[in-house]
């Protein structure tokens, strides 16, 4: 296999970590110091999205195809956008990435070799960021800030409670285990998801200039 | 007799109870699965047993989606792979195993096998796609029909009067002309299910005949299943 000139960064945490406005202070950083980067989010592809929606609105998912259909999303946005924008160059943002199939999958009971298996044709990321935070604190911010919850958000295919909040909760809660044991496994740079802001971006900033040599991806004509 | 899966079931599926059987008729197109599928069907009714039928690109969630995705011809193989294996799990979870758990006998227009040959053929990785199918259910029989390549061109010819893109694995660029790249395609995937015969154990029926006389080597085929599936009954 040739050797990838990119670099591929990904953010992982609870909803509610604040993942996804680190990512995006990431970005803006790094447009405005002109390098190549491209961002991409977890469930994004146009193929199937239409499937994805129509199954979580009829509750037709069970574990292994709501496992399925997210990878199926997955594989397609990776090698259309993902792999090539590497080979091209590119640093490339992931707001999630496979860790949030192991630790969602894996507490609707699917195999932990069979996810990692199912996987095995994506690359590991240069940095992985997990924005951990006491679990809370993460309820806290969802619960107060967006109280209508979905159906497959909060767990409720898997009968943890008849009660969306508390369903929610205690998914919530397992995957938080999940993600815990994984940032061990992969070896995920942590980072204190209770910080102020930028605070936070500070951190994500100063590792990722330590880790990767930013003037590669420069681009010889701003755009 | 208890049902396997070939590895772990799928999480929440409970293999006890399932008293109906699975069986698989396997082949290429226009090899006369369908017509003889139909055939067993009725049979099988005459006689008593409720049937169920399951297919490829048939389940509710992801079906339709799979139709439109072939004709675009815009998924990378891999996605193409993943979607099949997501409307595969749909059916198994959500028509077969309920149509067993009922006592049904469930005739399957194609299985794991086909959509596992088809993928090895376009680079799929074996262990991969052995582990993406693994929480399948055991049939209690695969009877593939083989046909001759002459054969299937001919069939295909008189009943459809031309060649399908993918049947003809266009998408491989095995040859800019439709009927070699045929037969080239047709070819790769008779070696591919030699291997999976040996690994998964096909019975093979020899489908260059009538038929009627495939009909009727199938039919007592399925009478020893039934015989070992609903003699406790």
């Amino acid at each position: 296999m040739d050797a990838i000139p990119g670099k591929l960064i990904a953010v992982e945490g609870l909803d509610g970590s604040g993942k996804s406005t680190q990512i995006h202070l990431l970005h803006q950083w790094l447009r405005g110091l002109g390098c190549k980067v491209f961002f991409s989010e977890w469930n994004s592809s146009e193929m199937v999205k239409g499937a994805t929606r129509k199954g979580k609105k009829k509750q037709l998912l069970t574990p292994t195809t709501f496992s399925l259909i997210h990878a199926t999303d997955f594989a397609d946005r990776y090698e259309r956008q993902i792999l090539p924008m590497l080979k091209g160059g590119y640093i490339v943002l992931c707001d999630r990435y496979m860790f949030t199939a192991f630790a969602r999958d894996g507490v609707r009971g699917c195999d932990p070799a069979w996810l990692r298996e199912l996987y095995g044709f994506v690359r590991k990321p240069d940095i992985t960021y997990y924005f951990r935070l006491p679990l809370e604190t993460a309820l806290g911010r969802i619960l107060e800030g967006r109280p209508q919850l979905k159906f497959f958000e909060a767990g409720m295919d898997i009968g943890l409670s008849a009660d969306i909040f508390e369903s929610f909760r205690l998914f919530q809660g397992k995957v938080k285990e999940h993600y815990d044991r994984l940032a061990d496994e992969y070896g995920f740079t942590v980072v204190d998801a209770t910080l102020r802001i930028p605070e936070q971006q500070a951190v994500v900033r100063r590792i990722f200039q330590e880790r990767i040599d930013l003037a590669r991806f420069r681009q010889r004509v701003q755009q | 007799m208890k049902k396997q899966c070939y590895g772990n079931p799928p999480p929440g599926v409970k293999l006890e109870n399932l008293r109906g059987a699975l069986i698989v008729i396997e082949g290429a197109d226009s090899s006369g699965r369908s017509t003889q599928i139909a055939e067993l069907s009725e049979w099988l009714e005459q006689k008593g047993y409720a049937v169920a039928r399951s297919g490829l690109t048939r389940s509710i969630l992801v079906g339709s989606d799979l139709d439109k995705a072939k004709e675009g011809n815009v998924l990378s193989p891999r996605t193409m792979s993943l979607f099949y294996a997501t409307d595969f799990y749909d059916q198994l979870e959500n028509s077969i195993i309920p149509a067993l758990r009922a006592g049904y006998i469930v005739l399957a227009d194609r299985y794991i096998y086909t959509l596992i040959a088809r993928d090895s053929i376009r680079g799929g990785n074996p262990g991969w796609l052995d582990s993406l199918y693994s929480q399948a259910l055991m049939p209690n029989a695969v009877f593939f029909l083989m046909t001759s390549t002459r054969n299937l061109m001919e069939r295909t010819l008189s009943t459809h009067y031309r060649l399908d893109y993918w049947e003809s694995g266009m998408d491989l660029g095995l040859s800019r002309d439709w009927y070699e790249s045929f037969i080239l395609y047709q070819r790769r995937l008779r070696t591919e299910f030699k291997k999976l015969q040996q690994r998964y154990g096909f019975e093979m029926i020899n489908a260059n005949r009538s038929v009627s006389a495939i009909q009727k080597e199938l039919r007592a085929r399925v009478d020893i299943v039934l015989e070992r599936v609903y003699q406790r009954a």
